[in-house]
């Protein structure tokens, strides 16, 4: 049923998303927009040394979308670059493979009810396309899902 | 809310009809399912199934030049359909009707042929603020090209547009007024008589893009005087990749071939070739023949029905839902007319359309959400996307007290 989707965690941070602000003193950040449905996200992050200290975001989009989001930038803080690059691929294999899903992923887990909705990959992995990008400072151009 | 449904007395028997689709019978995530996708596309008949498998099973063949009797056969299915396009658009006479993909193929083509031959730098040509990607594009493309000027017709809140800053974009150097007859986003019917007279008044010629219209109002060329009227097959219960491009006969005559090939040709020798006489000089290369035949079928099966009989019956059905959707709490209906067909566009308050679609649809009830190739009229409206229920003459009032249901439970789960 619907609620495989709809868990009650997504819904709660689509209601009530986590860090959704902007960062005045980000040292990246990058825009991302899903065409097919109009999401648009701006994604704020500062990083000291290698480590992610802080993560935020704004932006319109459906609740999947935004729950990602906010789940998303919960689970960033504290971690390296390179564990958070390693988590968005794990988060991409759990929402698009039949695998066995990664305990390490933690809270994120409750997204892979959007394996049996193709049509909304796009709107739980914006976030972390956007994040890709403000990591590895490709900024010019929003980063599209399509 | 069902009572109203049983007030109006019937214009036609809607169960039997719909026992003519049969995609209708199924069930979706174990509900019966409820399509209010017909501007997408609209669902097909046993009479195109039918017809489309017919000539496969039974006349398959390439069509013209054929001497045997399978091309002959499938020459004659095909050029039918022609005829009965031209009893469907009311054209002077067949050769004025091409044979394209759809609509975007008769848009592209128009600005292709018509389009690089006549408009020149300084030119301007006029759309609207409520055209389908379709019939913006294609002109983009021919401004960058030409130096052309692209204008816009602006609309008012209720998706209507605004006649008096239509007469002032017109000028004399207004090349071509391409608007569209039913906007696909919002409903509005257009007023296309008095859009062409005021272009034809500067000298300007107009393109109509009937995709929408096609499917739901009587459309008759002649009276309307149009320079290109275009629509897509599979919106009028036909298959996908075939549609029909109406040009007057002086025009087309007058402009190049679109594509290259076999089937354009008169003479072709390396030094030199002359083209066929329209409307072949359009339809290069061997065209979907399957698809012309099922076209044809679709028509037959409209005009059976009755374009009139059809448009009375979605206006009930468009009236019923108006009405149901605006008690829905928070609903806001985008595109408000006066004149409307068969479109249901809509927001909610706090509630994405991605999230309604996917509830609606495990309910089964199949309704398009997103920008609906019209970003400009997202942003007009201010909104990222809206939910779409569209309407067919195979759709029930019982199927919009399902989508105000489905509403409900949709508005449970997000509140």
């Amino acid at each position: 049923m619907v609620h495989d989707l709809y868990q009650e965690i997504i819904l709660d941070h689509s209601k009530r998303p986590r860090n959704c602000h902007t960062m005045a003193d980000a040292t990246g950040q990058a825009d991302g927009y899903n065409p097919l449905c109009g999401d648009k996200l701006k994604l704020f992050i500062r990083i000291e040394g290698d480590i992610v200290k802080d993560v935020s975001f704004v932006g319109s989009g459906c609740a999947i979308s935004t729950a990602s989001a906010s789940l998303m930038t919960e689970s960033l803080k504290g971690k390296t670059r390179e564990e958070a690059l390693k988590m968005l691929e794990k988060f991409h294999d759990l929402l698009t493979t039949d695998t066995a899903v990664s305990q390490d992923l933690g809270k994120l887990v409750v997204f892979c009810g959007v394996r049996d909705y193709p049509a909304r990959v796009k709107c739980a992995t914006l976030a972390w396309h956007t994040l890709k990008s403000a990591l590895t400072n490709n900024t010019e151009e929003p980063v599209s899902t399509e | 809310m069902s009572t109203l449904s049983s007030v109006v007395a019937p214009i036609f028997d809607v169960e039997k009809i719909r026992e003519d689709f049969p995609v209708l019978k199924q069930k979706v995530h174990g509900q019966p399912l409820v399509y209010l996708d017909s501007a997408a596309t609209a669902q097909k008949p046993f009479a195109v199934i039918d017809a489309i498998r017919r000539f496969h099973e039974v006349d398959c063949a390439n069509i013209h030049r054929g001497v045997h009797e399978l091309s002959q056969r499938s020459t004659a299915a095909y050029e039918e359909t022609r005829a009965k396009a031209k009893r469907f658009l009311n054209s002077r006479s067949k050769d004025e009707l091409i044979f394209v993909r759809g609509t975007t193929e008769a848009i592209n083509l128009v600005t292709s042929s018509w389009g690089r031959k006549n408009v020149k730098e300084g030119d301007e040509i006029i759309i609207s603020a409520m055209e389908h990607h379709s019939n913006i594009v294609p002109w983009q493309l021919l401004c960058l090209e030409t130096g052309a000027k692209l204008r816009v017709i602006p609309m008012n809140e209720r998706g209507e547009l605004i006649m008096e800053e239509y007469e002032k974009l017109l000028n004399p150097r207004t090349k071509m007024v391409a608007v569209v007859h039913v906007s696909n986003a919002l409903g509005t019917i257009n007023p296309v008589h008095e859009i062409v007279r005021m272009a034809h008044n500067v000298g300007a010629l107009t393109l109509i893009d009937g995709a929408q219209a096609a499917p739901h109002i009587a459309v008759d060329v002649q009276d309307l005087d149009a320079d290109f009227y275009t629509f897509s097959g599979h919106k009028v219960v036909g298959p996908t990749g075939i549609g029909i491009l109406y040009g007057k006969t002086k025009l087309l005559n007058a402009m190049p071939p679109y594509q290259g090939g076999g089937d354009m040709i008169k003479v072709v020798t390396f030094e030199k070739s002359t083209y066929a006489d329209i409307p072949y000089k359009f339809e290069a290369g061997t065209p979907n023949i399957a698809g012309g035949i099922g076209l044809g079928a679709a028509l037959d099966y409209i005009t059976a029905l009755g374009i009139e009989k059809i448009a009375a019956y979605e206006h009930r059905l468009l009236e019923y839902g108006t009405e149901a959707l605006s008690q829905v709490p928070g609903l806001k209906l985008i595109g408000t007319a006066k004149e409307k067909a068969s479109v249901l566009s809509f927001v909610i308050e706090g509630i994405h359309p991605h999230d309604i679609g996917t509830v609606l649809d495990k309910q089964g009830i199949a309704v398009r959400t997103g920008h609906h190739c019209a970003q400009p009229v997202m942003d007009f409206f201010n909104v990222p996307a809206t939910t779409r229920a569209s309407l067919a003459f195979y759709n029930t009032f019982g199927e919009i007290d399902a989508l105000v249901g489905g509403i409900k439970k949709v508005k449970e789960i997000f509140s």
